[in-house]
């Protein structure tokens, strides 16, 4: 059967993709984060997924105001890099899992959470961030990527509660499929941010720090945390935090924290990063 | 749905894209998403005018994009992922823009970020600053 290897929680700031991209990691503003990031990357590396089920937003690339999927779940065999206004990412394709994807669709459409379905969807920042920051720079990413979509720009986000519900359900599905998959999932954005208004540039590390906590150890008192209060506390874009509690969902209730950094700033944006694993794996 | 008051609202400088915002901002905010097109930022860069005569703005929102009045377009139902096409489409980054936004330089923003960022002391609540 196939199985949940891990979990990663990080944020997805664009800026530290545009650093990737262009060679700017050794600079001295951005120097401290990468090293910071270095012993994430030696568990990715060492828990080695062959598929990442990402956890993200899109910003306006693949979908506008259009069309709003609560939840979307891409099922192709492919996801090219999306043009967000500066030309596409110069990164590799995610390619696709369209057995496992279509497994979990279905799973967790009788499972009750009604997912909207993706063939055609251009992968943004969201999804692709969260890559280079596991994976750095290869030629192909490393294993096959289900993007999983989160609308988190119009209100109401989902709930908390409802996205660890539904990593409740993607673990139940993953550990229901008849393969050997080694299956990592990713909660991204955050952490404590604010791109809009006169009060852009807000953080709050009392905040992040108490969010990390207890998405290791009481994630059901995260999950009960109002979208007010993520509003008001960790900024209008902080809401996205909402998204790590599928991650934490798809867990066992009790796990190990194999690494944990968090670094202020990047660009307009506090960066956490978490690895969690199941302490049941632990030995 | 109703559009009552909400609680955020005493959120100050925040313009949370509710469906009140988005009744508002519809036609805005898909002028700014068709940014993502290179054949589109090319008819806009050549005739401004003309290309936003293809959408349904009011008169202030078309002021607000001809003005680049940041604060502006949010008020009037811009959301800031979708105005940020209209920043990247300017060369300006979200550091220029949240400087702009909040009344400040570029240097000065980003100073304050590598300060540690805007405080949360003060800015929970308009009540926190005297109803301001």
């Amino acid at each position: 059967m196939a199985r949940i290897v891990g979990g990663i929680g990080t944020s997805h700031v664009p800026a530290v993709g545009a650093a990737i991209d262009n060679g700017r990691q050794d600079e001295p503003y951005w120097a401290p984060y990468f090293d910071k990031i270095g012993p994430a990357r030696a568990l990715a590396s060492e828990l080695a997924p062959d598929v990442a089920i990402v956890v993200y937003n899109d910003h306006a690339s693949a979908f506008s105001l259009e069309l709003i999927p609560t939840f979307a779940l891409g099922v192709a065999a492919e996801f090219p890099p999306a043009d967000e206004g500066y030309g596409p990412r110069a990164v590799p394709p995610a390619i696709g899992h369209p057995d496992l994807a279509w497994h979990l669709a279905e799973s967790l459409i009788l499972d009750e959470f009604d997912l909207t379905i993706v063939n055609e969807m251009a992968v943004d920042h969201g999804c692709t961030v969260p890559l280079s920051v596991a994976f750095g720079q290869p030629e192909a990413w490393p294993c096959r990527v289900i993007p999983l979509c989160v609308n988190v720009i119009q209100y109401p986000p989902p709930t908390g509660h409802r996205c660890l519900a539904l990593g409740r359900a993607i673990r139940r599905a993953v550990d229901a499929y008849p393969g050997d998959e080694r299956v990592m999932i990713f909660g991204t954005g955050g952490m404590s941010h604010q791109l809009q208004g006169e009060r852009a540039g807000l953080v709050n590390l009392d905040f992040d720090r108490e969010f990390l906590d207890r998405l290791v150890t009481d994630p059901e008192g995260q999950a009960a945390v109002d979208h007010t209060t993520y509003l008001r506390e960790a900024g209008s874009e902080g809401i996205e935090l909402v998204m790590w509690l599928v991650m934490r969902g798809a867990l066992d209730a009790e796990v190990e924290e194999r690494y944990r950094m968090h670094h202020v700033p990047t660009s307009n944006t506090s960066n956490g990063l978490i690895v969690l694993t199941d302490a049941a794996d632990s030995v | 749905m109703t559009q009552a008051e909400r609680d955020y609202d005493d959120i100050p400088g925040t313009y949370v894209f509710d469906g009140r915002h988005h009744r508002a901002g519809y036609a805005l905010n898909m002028f700014c998403m068709s940014l993502n097109d290179e054949a589109n930022r090319d008819v806009f860069r050549t005739d401004p005018a003309g290309y936003l005569d293809r959408f349904d703005l009011t008169e202030d929102q078309r002021t607000a994009v001809e003005q680049r009045d940041w604060l502006g377009l949010l008020r009037l139902g811009g959301n800031i992922y979708y105005t940020f096409k209209l920043a990247i489409f300017d060369g300006l980054s979200m550091q220029d823009v949240g400087a702009m936004m909040s009344g400040v330089s570029t240097d000065e923003f980003s100073k304050m970020m590598i300060d540690g960022g805007r405080s949360i002391d003060g800015n929970r609540s308009r009540r926190d600053r005297g109803g301001g």
